[in-house]
């Protein structure tokens, strides 16, 4: 399955994987890193702080939609499930069972994963958009049934107890670099599975699904792989969301509005690439700051501008700047004929 | 008699869910489009009924005949204009314009109407039964099992008895074939979104006038139809109907269990159709 074996009869083409814009642009998006880290101490506010965190999640839950959706072609728009999974989980692992905070984070998200196994065998008989839907009556049911359940607080959720007596920098500063952390471990370990055999599967399933399974892919694991891993993301980010708000209630938590967040982020951004979501989830938060008080009006033009998207620039924000040439991300392979390496017709091989 | 009387009003039930679900189902039959502002297209059709009583002050069941073309007229222009573009775009596209259009839907119906619940006003049809023995049976409830069946009956007619029909159905098997055939494609998927756009205005105005209804009500619409659909099987309105009524009796006799369940038991009864019949109860009994 390497691409150089596919390319070897012809010695003079040149394969090249990432180059200088991987370079820069990994470079820049360390620094950024680097400057997110250093940032609380001088630059932002508590307030900001916490914002941020809400950012990191949306990097989070775009990231693992995009593996899901862009990648396996699961289109899911019931991942509040695991949202509210987590958010639930991380609240009843840190308060009940005790685990501190970074733990009880983590494995809320591996809880989720875990769920998502089993709810995966249910959904995968259903294909395309009654998979969709499918999900999003599992989330139903979750929601349903922690309402019901005892000890969760019915209709009215449940509040974190376990910072208290935490005083409020230390706090802010946790989630903030927990959730740090999480967005960059997110998105680099798709980076690695991307690059992986697995990866090179998925992108032949993004591209045709039906060729890939001819060639041999195991798509139907492949898919489940990915749906799993995608719901330990949200399982994550919704276990961020609980700690940075501190409490969580079903109509919040399992809310439908967290699948349209990450379907703008994805959309927009560029479906398929590692880097459309973080530019999206970048561009959707900016958005989200600037026009929060236009309420449904900014959800109507969100609505308007994803429809555009799809119609109109299918390969989103990140397919607009890089034209398919650029990958801050090096998972694809650029050809190029031996004798003129800068020659602009160059062939992608994902 | 408590077990008897559930299981009758979850059948009368399930005539609204059938009602609901045909335009989805006919839809996936013909473009296998999941369209997901399916419940957001009943609950502006309930609105813009309600909208039409307040101006004109016109009997209720009147508006239907404002309501149904006007909300076929949109059907039509979203197929051309949007998911006829999408479907060239592969499976995904029209999957997330059709969310698109359900968060614009949604939004916008909340910032013209507020997000207050409202009903449509049937007088005393609202409240008057007929007695069989100690069950009572609500007339509006039956008058909608009533026109769900007509519904159903109505478009199988069409699908199978007329030329635009059988012209759609032709798209739907081999769209290439029925191009070669003189069948303009993009006209037919649009009048069959029409159709089944017309049929979501029905349903619209008698969901507003049976229950109360904001506008986020259409979540829970697209996820019932969807449920009704599957549980009756794709492609099948007659299976359809079966499942509009399997989903209504769920809901009801989970409802007589405890209060709170009766949503969770359709779910439940949903999930264990997917686990042990996942082709539905009537897959493709009937060609839709």
């Amino acid at each position: 399955m390497s691409p150089t074996t596919t390319l070897a009869p012809s010695t003079t083409l040149k394969v090249v994987r990432g180059g200088w814009p991987s370079l820069t642009g990994g470079g820049v998006l360390a620094a950024v890193v680097v400057f997110l880290a250093a940032a609380p101490w001088f630059v932002f506010s508590p307030g900001d702080v916490t914002n941020l965190v809400t950012l990191f999640a949306l990097i989070i839950l775009g990231t693992t939609w995009n593996l899901m959706a862009g990648y396996g072609g699961l289109v899911s728009i019931g991942q509040q499930a695991f949202i509210g999974a987590g958010g639930y989980g991380v609240i009843k692992l840190a308060d009940v069972v005790g685990l501190p905070i970074p733990v009880a984070v983590v494995a809320a998200g591996v809880v989720c994963a875990a769920l998502a196994v089993p709810t995966s065998f249910l959904l995968f008989r259903l294909v395309g958009g009654y998979f969709a839907i499918g999900t999003w009556v599992v989330a139903e049911v979750f929601k349903l049934v922690t309402q019901e359940l005892p000890g969760f607080g019915g209709g009215s959720g449940l509040s974190l107890t376990a910072f208290q007596g935490v005083d409020r920098v230390t706090r802010i500063a946790t989630v903030y670099y927990l959730a740090l952390v999480l967005a960059v471990l997110v998105v680099l370990a798709t980076y690695v599975l991307m690059r992986s055999r697995v990866g090179l599967g998925l992108t032949a399933i993004r591209d045709d699904s039906v060729a890939a399974a001819s060639l041999g892919v195991a798509v139907r694991r492949s898919q489940r792989l990915v749906y799993v891993a995608a719901s330990g993301g949200a399982g994550l980010a919704g276990a961020l969301i609980a700690v940075n708000g501190l409490r969580v209630s079903p109509d919040s938590m399992f809310s439908v509005q967290y699948t349209a967040f990450m379907i703008f982020i994805v959309v927009i951004g560029g479906l398929g690439t590692i880097e459309g979501p973080i530019l999206g989830a970048v561009v959707f938060f900016a958005l989200q700051q600037l026009l929060d008080s236009y309420g449904t009006w900014y959800l109507i033009a969100l609505g308007a501008v994803a429809i555009a998207v799809v119609l109109l620039a299918p390969r989103g924000l990140w397919g607009l700047l890089a034209r398919g040439r650029y990958e801050v991300f090096p998972v694809g392979h650029q050809v190029y004929p031996q004798a003129s390496p800068q020659a602009a017709q160059s062939v992608d091989f994902d | 008699m408590d077990w008897i009387n559930a299981v009758l009003q979850g059948l009368l039930l399930g005539g609204q869910y059938a009602l609901l679900a045909c335009g989805l189902s006919l839809i996936f039959g013909v473009m296998r489009i999941v369209n997901l502002a399916h419940g957001v297209l009943a609950v502006a059709s309930a609105y813009l009924a309600l909208w039409l009583i307040q101006q004109t002050g016109m009997p209720s069941f009147l508006t239907i005949v404002i309501v149904i073309p006007v909300l076929a007229a949109v059907g039509y222009a979203i197929q051309r204009g949007l998911f006829n573009a999408a479907l060239r775009h592969g499976e995904l596209s029209p999957l997330l314009v059709s969310f698109g259009l359900a968060v614009i839907g949604a939004n916008l119906l909340q910032e013209i109407f507020t997000a207050d619940s409202r009903k449509i006003s049937i007088g005393g049809l609202s409240t008057s039964s007929v007695e069989l023995g100690q069950l009572r049976l609500g007339v509006f409830s039956l008058i909608t099992l009533v026109v769900a069946v007509g519904v159903i009956v109505g478009l199988q007619l069409y699908l199978s008895h007329t030329r635009i029909g059988r012209a759609m159905r032709a798209t739907k098997d081999d769209p290439e074939a029925a191009t070669l055939m003189g069948i303009d494609e993009r006209h037919m998927y649009a009048l069959a979104t029409a159709i089944a756009i017309g049929t979501v205005a029905l349903a619209g105005v008698f969901l507003g006038m049976s229950t109360q209804f904001s506008p986020t009500y259409g979540d829970l619409v697209l996820i019932f139809a969807f449920e009704a659909v599957i549980i009756g099987g794709l492609g099948s309105l007659w299976g359809t109907l079966l499942g509009g009524l399997v989903l209504g009796v769920a809901q009801t006799v989970g409802a007589q269990i405890d209060p709170a369940y009766g949503v969770l038991a359709g779910h439940l009864v949903f999930l264990v159709v997917l686990l042990f019949r996942p082709q539905g109860l009537l897959p493709k009994a009937v060609v839709a």
